[in-house]
């Protein structure tokens, strides 16, 4: 196990350097400077802004001083909130997404999860159809469709749930852990149901009815760890896709989160900031997809034994 | 019922149907499938059609007008600036259609080519042709795409190409192992030992062969492109006016849904239908072609 984990870690280091080499230089060639748009900067002034954000150096120094800043967890100063820096940022953002990501997931676990068992449990019934169906919705109804739509019916018309802020309110966190979750709920539905169906299908689940264990311990002691496999492998993927899904929920609810910064990076053109949270966010998907490998390698026996203990 | 009609399909499969006429069959039974494909055909029509069919102009206004509900004269009803909806959906539709189907058609050009290649030459082109997909897979991609419109500016080719290149990595994966296995194939030696230059050998024998996993993929990789355009529209990175897409208009409906709900609730059914109606089409030409491990 331990020989796949410092595999799978040394596999990662090469794609964080890309992300950090491609992100920066990208910026870098990026139309205008940061400063273009100011418009009563004389060239002294301009010259001391540059110098202060480093950027009269060469690229290739500006890179490595960057690099350097970086190995220091330092990830500069943003261009437009001067004496804030990005570090600053991340800290007031991220909590609020991490959160949002968090309660997301559990949404998406719970009833992802339930769905894809049940369902899997009697296939091709009305017991599977239903929850199938609603799954198949979840997946082509968008999240910038499904929460405008969840704000519209029970935030306007119903009036039973607030419909912007977090944590201002009790219960405003609902509707956008909802909007977040749902499709990754239907994801999930439908992985879980396709493992537990081929799990279900096994000789050893076979053998575990016959010697006569009630239903309940043969699904939850015997088929859940290898049906749900799939579904803990999907959950790397799912963490990439729950940030940038951050972006549309937390435009949508006012969520002061990290989310909402980057998309207004985007539009401020604020060099370091998009640099900076590429940079975070990038780190950190990477460093999630590992802990989702290593997690559904250590539910599977067989890659277990592959790698020894 | 249904059993005379299996005779007349084994009655027909003996006659030597080919390969694909055997997946129509199939397909055709398969009525979510079909009803995909229907509403599909039709909204590609409607998208070609556009110009000539649309109810009203596409710059008509009517400010005396404003924001109406759905009438006998507007069907779907008018937008604040009294623009008919339902003209602006089928613009709309033009835009979010081109970009699902041209990004897609990017990412299966780059995908094909490179997952072709990879697999014929193997060995050690191989190994780094495809481990650089390995890394590029690993990539944030959303968060990529959002420093790219940054970076170029929010232009529409620029959307093509960004989308497509996101898409292609997969498409290359299936079609290397496609390619792996029909090398070890008789017929491909014969075409080898026959001295057809590997070009040819590539484009004559092994991407027809490998057709239905490309095709399922194709299928399922236009609606993830058209969400991420709609998604990038929506964050008004996307397409700008005056141009519009599906994810604009939800973008422009959800501002106003409190007083105006039918223009949040008509754009989002155009796209979840279509997205509907591709996924339900990718899932049955899964099984009419009967391949495995092409999941979305």
């Amino acid at each position: 196990m331990l020989r796949f984990i410092s595999l799978r870690l040394l596999q990662a280091i090469p794609v964080i350097l890309v992300v950090i080499t491609v992100t920066f230089f990208l910026v870098r060639i990026a139309p205008g400077g940061p400063f273009d748009s100011e418009k009563a900067v004389t060239r002294e002034v301009k010259a001391a802004l540059e110098a202060q954000y480093k950027l009269n150096l060469p690229l290739f120094q500006q890179y490595t001083a960057y690099l350097g800043d970086l190995a220091h967890g330092d990830l500069g100063p943003s261009f437009k909130y001067p004496g804030r820096s990005v570090n600053e940022l991340i800290a007031a953002g991220f909590p609020v997404t991490a959160e949002l990501g968090f309660y997301a997931l559990l949404v998406a676990l719970c009833i992802g999860g339930l769905a894809g068992i049940i369902a899997a449990l009697k296939p091709n019934t009305a017991q599977d159809y239903v929850p199938m169906s609603l799954a198949m919705i979840g997946i082509c109804m968008p999240s910038f469709l499904l929460g405008p739509l969840l704000v519209l019916i029970f935030g306007i018309y119903l009036d039973w749930l607030p419909v912007s802020g977090w944590g201002d309110i009790p219960g405003d966190k609902i509707l956008p852990s909802i909007t977040l979750g749902a499709g990754y709920a239907a994801y999930i539905a439908r992985l879980g149901r396709a493992g537990m169906l081929e799990v279900l299908s096994q000789d050893y689940i076979r053998t575990a009815r016959a010697k006569g264990l009630p239903e309940w311990q043969v699904v939850l002691k015997h088929s859940l760890r290898g049906g749900l496999i799939p579904v803990v492998a999907f959950l790397g993927p799912a963490f990439a896709g729950l940030l940038a899904g951050s972006f549309v929920v937390e435009t949508i609810f006012q969520i002061p989160g990290l989310g909402r910064f980057y998309v207004q990076a985007a539009f401020n053109r604020d060099y370091t900031m998009i640099l900076g949270t590429t940079v975070f966010l990038s780190v950190l998907i990477v460093l999630f997809n590992l802990l989702s490998d290593v997690l559904a390698a250590w539910m599977n026996p067989r890659l277990r034994a592959q790698y020894g203990q | 019922m249904s059993t005379t009609q299996t005779i007349e399909d084994i009655a027909q499969a003996e006659q030597g149907t080919s390969l694909w006429k055997d997946a129509w069959l199939r397909l055709r039974q398969n009525h979510l499938a079909v009803f995909g494909l229907v509403v599909l055909v039709l909204f590609i029509v409607i998208a070609l059609l556009t110009p000539w069919i649309a109810p009203y102009s596409y710059q008509a206004q009517d400010l005396e007008l404003g924001a109406s509900p759905p009438s006998a004269a507007h069907w779907l009803g008018t937008d604040i600036f009294g623009r008919d909806l339902m003209t602006q959906i089928m613009y709309g539709g033009r835009i979010s259609l081109a970009v699902g189907f041209v990004a897609t058609a990017v990412a299966l050009l780059i995908g094909v080519t490179w997952g072709a290649i990879a697999g014929y030459v193997g060995g050690r082109t191989d190994a780094v042709m495809m481990r650089l997909v390995d890394i590029l897979y690993a990539l944030p991609f959303m968060i990529f795409i959002v420093l790219l419109t940054v970076v170029f500016g929010r232009n529409m080719l620029l959307l093509f190409l960004a989308i497509g290149a996101v898409e292609w990595l997969t498409m290359a994966r299936i079609m290397r192992g496609q390619v792996q296995s029909l090398r070890q194939q008789e017929f491909v030696e014969a075409a080898m030992s026959l001295g057809l230059s590997p070009a040819t050998l590539i484009r004559r024998h092994l991407v027809p062969n490998a057709l239905g996993p490309i095709i399922v993929y194709t299928t399922l990789t236009i609606p993830n492109v058209m969400l991420l355009e709609a998604f990038l529209s929506f964050l008004g990175l996307g397409i700008q006016p005056p141009q519009t897409s599906w994810g604009l208009l939800i973008s422009y409906g959800a501002e106003t849904m409190e007083e105006y709900p039918w223009l949040l609730i008509f754009p989002g059914i155009a796209l979840t239908l279509t997205l509907f109606s591709l996924n339900f089409l990718g899932d049955g030409l899964r099984d009419a072609l009967d391949v495995r491990g092409a999941k979305d």
